[in-house]
């Protein structure tokens, strides 16, 4: 349990002290926030959508999780380069325990960071549809920040280094974002394209917020929660394993 | 204590280690010699459960690292020869990280943290982050912290590396006196021969993979008909300047600095 706990504390400590990383890693959020809601709000209002703001806002929120959370679990490689890893590694401590506390630590970090972006958005103008509702947007926000970590996680325990960085942010990161509707809304689509938004799990984590913030769902909530549940505990499992098969 | 038999580790078609065999008594201090890229550390990587042999067996305290990795790894402790250090925590916060992972008991790790960092002179200095340290205090915190628990085996790679004469005596003294008090097994690398002479009671000396020659200093001395470790070192070994690839670590470091 102490194992567990300050491998935690570490990844919060490390947050917190990196002011620079908090706030550059709210700008991007921020920009699409601004520069999409604004943009694309007349036109989205001239179709009939309603406010697009209100629309957009848990697509960002998801977005904010996404990117920290992945990069919380890729970290690891940062880790493996400065030798912190071997440190934790040849501690006489299970390697799952190693993995959990890393994870629950990034996947807090990414929630913090997705509370962030959304307590920023009403600034711009979202507004609550049902405060009653608020727990259970943690609750999704906290699953689809430990699903990424997790993966983030896995992808990191395979990857020597950071040259199959840029594979990343481009064949894995940016297609998970801009699949899963968290900038337009999965009704009337092509039905190829209909079926890929299907299989980003990110979509059903959009879902899952926009439903609980905004009222408007397109899975349903249930049907959100238990694929991202599913695929949280299946992407953990696999990262563990590949974690504990890490050799330095 | 450690027993090694046949160990053979190879990457692709190189091979580093090639049919290594040794042992080291409880309670011996014994020093792994060799050029460097001669397969000290790919060693010391294979004893301490970070890499799995292609072949041949290991032993420590009579449990073998490939598949009795947890309780081989609560018999030892280790001191890196590159920086694992967690560089935005601060010292005791590394120290503090490290007693918790190897379950020392509060009360014991808060006094071993607080003698050991006066030890090596880093205790005012413990709230700074480790990002703000020069070399040589980050090696002196490094070794600091592999002694917060107290194994039955040391590993030290190169653990002198960088520091002064008097941190280095200053250091050594401490390890013995460990090693006499609580029969602590140390196996450590080093290029200072003048340090594996004075500390070591038995000594390896590994060349290309292979094991050319092992015994107590005085033996080594005797065989090559030298005065000093370091002539029968060098009678041994030749006096080749040996190429070592240059790894990813260095890449990144550049990598990081431009990111940052």
């Amino acid at each position: 349990m102490d194992t567990i706990y300050i491998l935690w504390l570490r990844q919060l400590k490390r947050y917190f002290r990196s002011k620079s990383r908090i706030i550059g890693s709210l700008g991007q959020p921020l920009l699409f926030l601004v520069a999409l809601g604004f943009g694309l709000g007349p036109i989205y209002q001239k179709a009939g959508g309603g406010s697009y703001i209100e629309f957009l806002t848990p697509g960002i929120v998801a977005m904010g999780i996404l990117f920290t959370s992945l990069f919380s679990g890729i970290e690891i490689i940062w880790d493996r380069q400065f030798g912190f890893l071997k440190e934790t590694l040849v501690a006489p401590t299970s390697r799952l325990q190693i993995m959990i506390g890393r994870t629950l630590g990034g996947a807090t970090v990414a929630s913090l960071q997705g509370l962030i972006i959304l307590f920023l958005s009403f600034l711009v103008g979202f507004r609550l549809e049902n405060m009653s509702f608020l727990p259970v947007t943690i609750v999704f926000i906290f699953l689809i920040a430990l699903l990424f970590t997790a993966l983030g996680t896995a992808i990191a325990s395979v990857l020597e280094d950071m040259q199959g960085f840029q594979l990343i942010m481009n064949f894995l990161v940016m297609p998970l974002f801009f699949l899963s509707g968290a900038l337009f809304p999965l009704q009337g689509l092509p039905k190829t394209f209909n079926i890929i938004t299907r299989i980003d799990p990110l979509s059903y984590g959009v879902d899952g917020l926009r439903g609980t913030l905004t009222n408007i769902s397109h899975f349903g909530l249930l049907t959100d929660f238990l694929v991202l549940s599913i695929m949280t505990a299946l992407i953990l499992m696999l990262g563990s394993y590949l974690f504990s098969k890490i050799q330095i | 204590m450690i027993r090694v038999i046949n160990l053979t580790k190879k990457f692709d078609d190189f091979t580093a280690v090639d049919n290594v065999s040794f042992s080291v008594k409880k309670g011996e201090i014994f020093a792994f010699l060799g050029p460097n890229g001669a397969g000290k550390t790919t060693t010391i990587k294979m004893l301490t459960t970070l890499l799995r042999p292609t072949s041949g067996q290991i032993f420590i305290d009579g449990n073998n690292p490939a598949n009795e990795q947890d309780k081989v790894r609560q018999s030892f402790g280790i001191v890196f020869q590159d920086p694992s250090l967690d560089d935005e925590l601060t010292a005791y916060e590394n120290m503090e990280f490290h007693g918790v992972l190897y379950k020392v008991p509060k009360e014991i790790r808060k006094v071993r943290i607080e003698q050991l960092l006066k030890f090596v002179e880093l205790w005012e200095r413990k709230d700074e982050l480790v990002k703000n340290f020069s070399g040589g205090m980050k090696r002196r915190l490094e070794v600091a912290r592999g002694l917060i628990h107290h194994p039955k085996i040391l590993f030290l790679d190169e653990p002198t590396l960088g520091l002064d004469p008097q941190t280095r005596s200053h250091i050594w003294n401490y390890i013995k006196n460990l090693n006499k008090e609580e029969q602590m097994t140390i196996f450590f690398t080093t290029h200072y021969m003048e340090e594996a002479e004075r500390a070591a009671q038995r000594v390896a000396i590994i060349d290309q993979g292979k094991i050319i020659s092992q015994g107590t200093p005085e033996e080594l001395k005797q065989n090559t008909k030298t005065n000093f470790l370091e002539d029968a070192f060098l009678s041994l070994t030749g006096t080749t300047i040996r190429e070592e690839k240059a790894n990813n670590l260095d890449h990144m470091r550049i990598h990081r600095r431009i990111r940052h």
